[in-house]
Formats: C-alpha cells, sequence, structure tokens
C-alpha cells in the first residue's frame, strides 16, 4: 500500500514537471491519472527490507559520478586509437547478496558506466553476465570482478540489505 | 557572474558534443557488435549530461530546468534496458565475435543463453540460434 502511494506521488510530480505547471489543477489531474494508470498497469511487488542511508548513498554517488567520467574518457580514448582493436570479454559476477532490487540497482549502475554491458542475468543463482570492453587478460577480468562487487558492496551501504 | 555561467555552459555543451562525437567514431570504428553497443549507449550518458547542464546553465528558467530533468530521469532509467535487451540478442543470435574475448564466462557456464530460451517461453528464437551456431 505505501508503495503504491510513493508510485501515485512520483507519477503526479512527474505529470505536474512535463505540463511544467504546478496548479491544483495539474495536481489533481496528475493525481487522478496517477491512480488510473496503477490501477491499469500494476508494478509487481518489491521486497525492499532496508532504509536509505544518506552518507552511503553519496558515498555511492560521489564514486558513480566519478566512474561515468573516467570509463567515458576511456571509451572516448579507445575509439580514437587507430589501429588498435580493444578485446573484450564476458564476465560472469556472482552477487554477494542478491535480490531482485540489488540485482536491478547493480545492473542499472553498470550500465549507465561506459565499457560494460550486462548481456544476461541469472535471477535464481543472481548472476550478472557483464561484457566489458577493453579487458587484456584474465587478470584485469578478475579485478573487473572485484570491482562489480564493490559496487553492489556501495549499492548496499546505501540502500541498506536486500532480503 | 553571467559571463561565468556563460562560459560553464560552454565548456559543457563542447565537451557533451565530443563525447556524442566519439560514440559516433566508435560506432564506425569498434569491431563486433556488442563493443559497438558500449559507445552507443554510453558515453550518450555523460555527454547528454553535459548537455543538459549546459542548457540548464544558459536557460535558468525553473520550468526548463525540471524539463531537463525529467529529459534525465528518462534516458538514464531507459538507457540501460535497451543496451541489455539488444546485447542480449545479438548474443543469442551470435552477433558475438569470440576471436575478441579474453574469456566468455557465459558459454563456459554452459546454462544461460540456452537454458533461459527453454525455461522461458521459448519465442522461436532458439531455433534459429542453433541454426546460426551450426
Amino acid at each position: 500500500m505505501r508503495a503504491r502511494a510513493v508510485a501515485a506521488a512520483g507519477l503526479t510530480v512527474i505529470w505536474m514537471l512535463l505540463w511544467g505547471s504546478f496548479t491544483p489543477l495539474t495536481l489533481v489531474g496528475g493525481a487522478v491519472i496517477a491512480v488510473i494508470v496503477l490501477a491499469v498497469f500494476p508494478l509487481p511487488v518489491v521486497t525492499h527490507t532496508g532504509g536509505v542511508h544518506p552518507l552511503g548513498v553519496l558515498r555511492f554517488a560521489g564514486r558513480f559520478a566519478v566512474d561515468l567520467v573516467v570509463s567515458s574518457v576511456q571509451v572516448a580514448v579507445l575509439a580514437f586509437r587507430f589501429g588498435h582493436i580493444p578485446r573484450s570479454a564476458i564476465i560472469a559476477v556472482p552477487l554477494r547478496a542478491p535480490s531482485d532490487l540489488g540485482l536491478t540497482l547493480t545492473a542499472e549502475a553498470l550500465s549507465l558506466v561506459p565499457g560494460s554491458l550486462v548481456v544476461e542475468v541469472d535471477r535464481s543463482l543472481g548472476v550478472l553476465y557483464v561484457h566489458v570492453l577493453g579487458v587484456p587478460d584474465a587478470a584485469a577480468a578478475d579485478r573487473y570482478r572485484r570491482s562489480v562487487l564493490d559496487l553492489e558492496d556501495r549499492l548496499i551501504r546505501a540502500f541498506g540489505r536486500p532480503a | 557572474m553571467t559571463a561565468a555561467l556563460d562560459a560553464v555552459a560552454w565548456a559543457c555543451l563542447v565537451a557533451g558534443a565530443l563525447l556524442s562525437l566519439s560514440a559516433g567514431v566508435a560506432l564506425l570504428r569498434f569491431p563486433d557488435l556488442l563493443s559497438r553497443m558500449h559507445a552507443a549507449t554510453k558515453p550518450q550518458v555523460l555527454g547528454l549530461l553535459l548537455v543538459l547542464i549546459g542548457c540548464a546553465l544558459r536557460l535558468r528558467e525553473l520550468v526548463d530546468i525540471t524539463t531537463l530533468l525529467l529529459v534525465l530521469v528518462f534516458q538514464m532509467a531507459t538507457a540501460p534496458v535497451a543496451a541489455h535487451m539488444v546485447g542480449r540478442a545479438a548474443y543469442r543470435a551470435g552477433q558475438c565475435r569470440n576471436d575478441l574475448l579474453v574469456t566468455d564466462e557465459l558459454r563456459r557456464s554452459g546454462s544461460a543463453p540456452v537454458a533461459g530460451l527453454r525455461s522461458s517461453q521459448s519465442d522461436g528464437a532458439g531455433a534459429s540460434e542453433t541454426g546460426r551456431r551450426g
């Protein structure tokens, strides 16, 4: 029930942002449409046992911003390195504490950072198969696996303990 | 003050445009579909972020900034899903160049693509995959 209220509030805010005006009419209209949308397309239930830890969120967001810039530059450099064909790898990363939410957040964060692409997800075992660009050898692949686990660790510290 | 904001906006717009250019070059140069997906979906995340910041600094209207914020939120929510769907389909269709892979732990695990197809309601993709591989 609480999750649906949050979803309705979020949809209402998006509606008002789309109109670009904050009047009672857009507020009520947005709320009505949010309720209809949620009734027609109900969201799957997400089990979220943890809370939101501000310090952890800050640490995650800061590290994410750094990763984003660093790997954007790396991919851009690869693009302009003529005569060099980048090698890549598909790496299996078994998450330490798999849950639907943890799996989704980790995969989203991974996919937003250049150089890594989630090719396949094993939901029952909690394994992400990540295609990584610019991996020269097996040692680099291992380092990458550890960095994904660190990312999961930061996410757990930010958004509570996944069930 | 305005001049400083304009200068920052200029830098953001140029950097964002350069990142988009690098994405275009990478799209042409990278060897296989999965590598190209990195270029096609990712530099635009930071590139778009920079362009949006540049626009926000130039427009300086709350209404415009909230709209830009929506663009960013939807982009960041949908880009990974699109990249994943194309990447997954590409791998299953055998569009991935194995000679460029240092390691393929998905194939070594032996389970994921084919087993995934069997466990989900098969949509006819299995036949085309085995045909392509064989």
